[in-house]
């Protein structure tokens, strides 16, 4: 059975339609790609997959027995009050709250899988530092070593290389594309750079005023197709 | 000096004063380790907001002739706080403006109950005042009161303990707390209960503007100079519990009110807190 099966979805705000009759299939170690203009819904889809938006029609099916404290998420923009007293490490801790259950605290071994993603993102020297007096890319670092301290088996990422330099955008897709290769982690990211997808992802789903779903050689050749037909 | 330390010692004699030192004391910890999440999910005033919400509640009990308004009134108030609170930051009112909904709209409607129905009652505008400035004196508490602090606290202490790593998930980022599998509406609801019970409580012992002042002003002091959750909670919970004290030894010695003294200490070391912040700021620069 697939991890995630979507049928006929509908989904929007307050009962207004964004998207609708969406289908499409996440099997476990699929690399699906997110494309799509600006406001086309792909947050909205993102967070109503995650539970965070209510789903107005249709159905969300997760198999494989997936738990929500096995997906880790990094959401697009997250409003952090000016003002908010947290730690690097605080931030990134609080990534294993979900696994946490109802054990209050966190086991060491948590804390060393914490520090390990803190040295993966390579800010490893902003540890102690306090989150609101980062640079916006050293923040989005930040987000992305507690979402993979949430993941065990699925990473939801939307728009993980926003604000990155140029090197840490190659970093971050080759993190990104290990978690996927050697440890079996579905990933479903939201991109804009179409040619990334092209490269790393195994699925593209193209949501806006037309749907797309398929395999990334299936997008290929609908692209070229698309070329040459404009020729 | 001799003869202050000799008042305030002979006043430490007496038992009554020892348990006003106690739930003072036991007050300010319970209200300054809730206070940070408050002020940082936008509900600083919601003690000022709660009490005016057990004034409607009294209108109502008195209208409906209640002899005895306090359950009422109590499970009215612990009602609107975790409403209040339930919901998380997630809602489309903030809660600074849902506070002050609440509180302005059950103050105007329990005015114009008793306006309506006993145009000529006094006995509630004892009530009111009471509630926005506590009992006449910290100083007359019971002994069923002490102990039902002394309880309220350990659980609010412990509580807080075993839920410090959820309330900083929730009050960071409740979406990201929500999507990885944390049980988001039960937490917010504990929590919320918990404020309530505190708050409720504190209203009746020290009186909601005295509440008020200790959620804010440690919280507000320990954010100037400390920059971790961690060292913000805890530097706040010790501010709170030396300036309750020292107001409180400060208020017997020389016999001024002690809900305004604790307020005048909080409010000094608040100021040091800010000058020591902008130092060590300045030092980094
Ligand atoms: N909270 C909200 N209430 C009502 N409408 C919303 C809300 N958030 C987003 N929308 C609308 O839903 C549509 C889709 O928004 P969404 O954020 O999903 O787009 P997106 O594809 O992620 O765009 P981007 O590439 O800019 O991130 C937009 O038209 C937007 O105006
Ligand atoms: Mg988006």
């Amino acid at each position: 059975m697939a991890l995630i099966t979507c049928k006929n979805l509908k989904l929007g705000y307050g009962g207004r339609a964004i998207i609708d009759g969406l289908n499409f299939e996440v099997n476990s170690g699929d690399y699906l790609c997110i494309v799509g203009e600006n406001g086309s819904g792909k947050t909205t889809l993102m967070r109503t997959l995650l539970g965070l938006n209510p789903l107005i029609s249709g159905e969300i099916i997760f198999g494989d027995g997936l738990k929500k404290n096995e997906i880790g998420y990094l959401p697009q923009q997250t409003v952090v009050q000016r003002d908010f007293p947290a730690s690097v490490f605080e931030i990134v801790l609080s990534g294993f709250c979900g696994k946490a259950g109802l054990n209050p605290f966190y086991a060491a071994s948590q804390r060393k899988e914490a520090l390990a993603n803190i040295e993966k993102m390579d800010i490893g020297n902003l540890k102690n530092r306090c989150y609101r007096e980062l640079s916006g890319g050293q923040q989005q670092r930040v987000l992305l070593a507690r979402a993979l301290c949430a993941t065990s088996k699925l990473i939801l990422l939307d728009e993980p290389v926003a604000g990155l330099d140029s090197k840490s955008t190659e970093g971050m897709y080759s993190i990104i594309e290990k978690l996927n290769k050697r440890e079996n982690i579905t990933v479903i990211m939201i991109s804009h750079d179409i040619s990334a997808a092209r490269k790393y992802a195994s699925h593209i789903l193209h949501v806006g005023n037309e749907f797309f779903f398929g395999s990334r050689e299936e997008y290929g050749k609908l692209k070229t197709a698309e070329v040459s037909g404009n020729e | 000096m001799n003869e202050i330390i000799e008042r305030l010692y002979r006043y430490i004699q007496f038992p009554i004063v020892r348990n006003a030192l106690i739930v003072g004391v036991l007050i300010a910890l319970c209200s300054s380790l809730l206070g940070v999440t408050l002020v940082l999910k936008r509900f600083s005033f919601i003690g000022d907001g709660l009490s005016h919400v057990a004034f409607g509640a009294m209108a109502v009990a008195a209208v409906a002739g209640l002899t005895n308004d306090m359950p009422f009134v109590l499970a009215v108030t612990v009602i609107s706080a975790v409403l209040l609170l339930r919901t998380g930051t997630n809602t489309k009112i903030k809660g600074d403006a849902a506070v002050a909904m609440i509180s302005v709209g059950a103050l105007a409607v329990g005015y114009l109950l008793m306006n309506v129905f006993h145009p000529k009652s006094n006995n509630v505008a004892g009530d009111v005042c009471s509630t926005l400035f506590g009992q006449i004196s910290i100083l007359t508490l019971s002994k069923t009161e002490v102990w039902l602090c002394i309880v309220l606290s350990a659980v609010v202490v412990a509580v807080f303990i075993l839920f410090y790593n959820k309330i900083f998930a929730l009050t960071f980022d409740e979406d990201f707390a929500g999507a990885t599998g944390t049980k988001v509406s039960v937490y917010n609801l504990i929590i919320a209960v918990i404020v309530a019970a505190v708050i409720v409580l504190a209203m009746n012992l020290v009186g909601s503007l005295l509440i008020s002042a200790l959620v804010i002003f440690p919280a507000l002091s320990a954010m100037r100079v400390f920059k971790t959750f961690k060292s913000v909670t805890v530097c706040s919970a010790i501010i709170s519990v030396v300036c309750a004290l020292l107001g409180m030894l400060v208020s017997i010695a020389t016999g001024t009110p002690v809900g305004s003294t604790i307020v005048v200490v909080d409010i000094f070391v608040f100021f040091v807190f800010y000058l020591c912040g902008l130092l060590t700021e300045g030092v980094k620069r």
